[in-house]
Parts: structure tokens; sequence; C-alpha cells
């Protein structure tokens, strides 16, 4: 455990910055906050999408819509793995029909997760529009699935993990890369 | 956090974190039933047989529903209509069943303890859907959360339990998890329908309704089970009505915003009146919403942990 190496790859003003670039990128591919919904998926991609509506909601005057999601009922590994994860709650307390729907994440790997929330989010209704906001992309998809907006984009092997810690959760705002431990 | 199980088959033996974990897991499941395609996919490809060996409306709808609101197929065998008709055992009947490939059995029967016998038997999970006087423990857990979400915490509520006591495996349920999560539970009815030694649960008896409703926060009606009531163990229906019936007038000794609940089916105008029942007080509807998360999430916690 103690072997693994850390490094810091965004810290607490990067992190901020980052986000603020995001909100902006947002604003500008979809001309303002009009009819646009902000959905987090949790844990962190709640409080990431929560920032970026502050953000944005600073920036124009006006709060876009925003909604927490719980994919975990929609896993496509659901069954085979032993212990059944806890479900939290999914608050989309507006109607998705014909809105721009922007998903947030932390960070984007395989595209299972997404995959996972696309059909959560059909259940809701018929959106004009589904974009992905994602703080960290490292690759290695499994899924034809892409970021339309991403804080970073790495290449790193499946030995690394990169680490997205946000001070609601975790107590401090950073991105780090840790190598695995071979027995990991 | 998980389940320590396979099977549901009372309250007595969970743990107050397993009443917890089901409790928080089905709040997150209510939003489910509020959606335009009221449908997740988590259970799908899993097959659930509700074995009704005893007349049941709610409970078996909000089973069923709650499985097909989680994506499962569902197979429902009423007494009536199987070949327990023709003499078969539960055990074989049950055996027949896990050869179909199936993924979980929910049993109502009149016996105590059918359940607990059917789990001894299959390899796949057995949920309790009450059994004879044992115990019906997703109509306790969809008390707690009733509780829980109108009161917001059970902790030291005083909780009233009103009616035939000995023959509600309601009633058993609810002491049992409601002692759990530290409520102060308090039995009122009849002598002759109050369990003796009942005590050694942790409840108070009292056998007076007015003395038993000063400063409760819940007033849980049972029903009085008419077609159990053949051994005069009361003189009359309306010896009882006057004695017992939960009336507006007789709500108002209770605590201020206090909950009324009924499992159902209610009979109106014999443990509860019209008013009452229809009062700004009673949660009665509520249960009955609970009751498919509550389903919901024990179907999820306990099939396929155990493949």
């Amino acid at each position: 455990m103690s072997k693994r190496k850390e490094i810091k790859l965004l810290d607490e003003e990067a992190l901020r910055r980052t986000i603020t670039r995001i909100s902006h990128e947002i604003l500008e591919r979809n001309r303002g906050v009009e009819g646009i919904a902000l959905i987090g998926i949790r844990t962190r991609g709640a409080f990431i999408a929560e920032r970026l509506a502050n953000i944005i909601e600073r920036t124009e005057g006006k709060r876009p819509l925003l909604g927490i999601l719980d994919i975990t009922l929609y896993r496509d590994d659901l069954c085979t793995i032993g212990e059944k994860p806890i479900v939290h709650a999914t608050e989309i307390p507006f109607d998705v029909n014909q809105k721009v729907i922007v998903l947030v994440d932390d960070v984007l790997y395989t595209g299972r997760t997404v995959r996972a929330a696309l059909d959560a989010i059909m259940d809701f209704g018929r959106p004009k529009r589904v974009e992905l906001a994602v703080l960290m992309d490292r690759g290695y998809r499994e899924l034809p699935i892409r970021a339309d907006y991403a804080g970073r984009e790495l290449s790193i092997t499946q030995n690394e993990v990169v680490l997205v810690r946000i001070s609601e959760v975790d107590g401090v705002d950073e991105v780090v890369i840790k190598e695995l431990d071979e027995t990991e | 956090m998980k389940l320590n199980r396979r099977d549901l088959l009372g309250l007595e033996e969970l743990s107050r974190e397993e009443v917890e974990l089901i409790l928080t897991t089905a709040n997150s499941f209510r939003e489910i039933s509020e959606r335009p395609i009221r449908k997740v996919p988590a259970l799908r490809g899993k097959t659930i047989v509700n074995l009704f060996l005893e007349p049941s409306t709610r409970t078996r709808s909000s089973f069923e529903l709650a499985a097909k609101r989680l994506s499962a197929d569902t197979v429902n065998i009423s007494a009536s209509s199987s070949s327990i008709l023709k003499g078969e055992t539960l055990l074989d009947t049950a055996r027949n069943l896990q050869a179909m490939k199936i993924d979980a059995v929910v049993i109502r029967h009149a016996s105590p303890g059918a359940p607990a016998f059917l789990a001894s038997k299959l390899a796949v999970p057995v949920i309790n859907g009450g059994d004879g006087i044992h115990e019906h423990p997703t109509q306790g857990l969809l008390d707690l959360l009733t509780i829980r979400d109108k009161k917001g915490e059970i902790e030291g509520l005083k909780v009233l339990i009103v009616g035939d006591i000995t023959h509600s495996r309601v009633a058993r349920s609810d002491i049992f998890g409601l002692s759990k999560l530290g409520a102060e539970v308090r039995v009122c009815g009849p002598s002759t329908l109050i369990p003796r030694e009942i005590e050694k649960l942790g409840v108070r008896v009292h056998y007076n309704i007015e003395e038993a409703l000063i400063n409760a926060d819940v007033v849980i009606v049972l029903r009085l089970q008419i077609e159990r009531q053949k051994g005069r163990l009361v003189p009359s229906v309306r010896e009882y009505r006057n004695l017992f019936m939960i009336t507006q007038e007789r709500l108002s000794l209770a605590k201020e915003g206090t909950l009324l609940m009924h499992p159902g089916p209610i009979n109106r105008g014999i443990e509860l009146d019209q008013e009452a029942a229809d009062s700004a007080q009673s949660v009665i509807l509520d249960q009955v919403t609970n009751g498919i998360a509550i389903r919901m999430a024990i179907l999820y916690l306990l099939i396929g942990v155990h493949p």
C-alpha cells in the first residue's frame, strides 16, 4: 500500500479554473443557459454539476436546471458483483423533454457509467440532445462514447488510476494520478 | 454494508443496521414510481414467484409491482388455482418451481414457519409475505419507512398498536422493528386478544384505549379479524367498537399531529371510524405507496447476491 505514488495533476486553483472553463464552453456551445439542464452522476459528478451551475448562474444571471442521477440500478454488472451497492436517490426535479441535458461526471474511462446514465435519462423522457462533460478523460473506452467537454485528456496505463477529490466528499479539491499495486 | 442473510423471514432476526439499510434503499426507490417510465433494469432476466396460499390483494399486487418496476418477471400462484388443490405438498410445489430456474419465492401461508421451512429446502431467497400469526416483515418495514418519513426519526417515538395483538403478524413485525429502532411501543386491546408475557418483548400493555392514547406520536390500528373470532374472544363486535374503535374524538387524546396507520383492509366502523380513516392524520395510503418501495428494496438486496 505505502509504495503507491501519487502525482498531483490539478491543485485546488487549477481545478477551479478547469471547472470554470468547462462552464464557459457549455454556455458558448449552447449560446446561453436557456433550455440547459445539468445532471450530475453520483457521487462526485453531482458536486461538479452543482459547481458548474453556480458559475453559470454568476456569469449569466440565471441558474440552469440541476439534477442528480444515481446509475446503480442501470449498471451492466449489477447481478455479477458480489455485494449490492447502496442505491441513492435520483433527483431530477424537472421535465427532461426537449431539454439539452449536460451529463456531468468526474472521470471518463470505459464509458459504461455514461451508457447507464444515458439509459436512465431516456426513462425520464426525450431530451433534445445529451452532451457529456467530464473533468478527466483518461481514455481506454470500451464503448463508442466520447466527451463533449473535458477538463483534461490523459493517456495513462491501466495500472494507474485518476482520482478526482472534491472537498464535499474528500475534504480536499485536487486531481491525482496514482499507481496501482500489483495486488490491486 | 449488506444484508447478512439469504432470506427475509422476519424482523426479529434482523440487526438494526440491516433494517436501516433496507429503509435507506427503499427511500431511494420511491422516486422510481414517480417517473414517466416506472421501471429500472436492475433485475432484468430474473424470475420471481409469488406463492400466495392465503387471500391477499395489497401484498400480492405490491410484490408484483415491485418486481415489475425492477424489470423482473413474475409468476403468481394462488391456492385456488394450483396443484395444491390436488394435494401436492408445499415442498413438492417449491421444488418444482426451483426446477424451473427461478430467482426468488415470495410466500404467504396460513402456517407460521412455512417460509422458514421453504427456505431450509430451497437454494434461492425466500421472502415472507405473511405467515399465520408469526410475522409480516415487509409490512413492518413499510410501517417503519412511513413513520420515519413523516416524523424524521423513530428513536424515542411513542407508538401505540391497537387491536387483536394475539392474531396479528403485523403487530409482531411492528414491535420487533420499532423496538430495534428505539421507539417506545404500547399495545392496547381486549385482554383476550393480548398474548400473555408480551411485556417480554419490551412493550407496555394497556386495556383502556383513552389511557393508551395519551401522548402517542403514532397510532397503528389493526384489523379486527372477524373470521378469527369464532372462539368468542370478544363478546360482540358492538362491544369492541364501543371500547376500542379509534374515532376522531379518541384520536384527539394523542399528541398533536399524531399519525394514524392501518395495514388494511379496513373494517370501517369497527376498529376505525369513517371520519378518522379519511382524516388528515391518516397516512394509510402512504403506507401502501411505501410498500412498493420496501418490496423493491428487499428484492434488490436479496436477489442475485448468492449465485
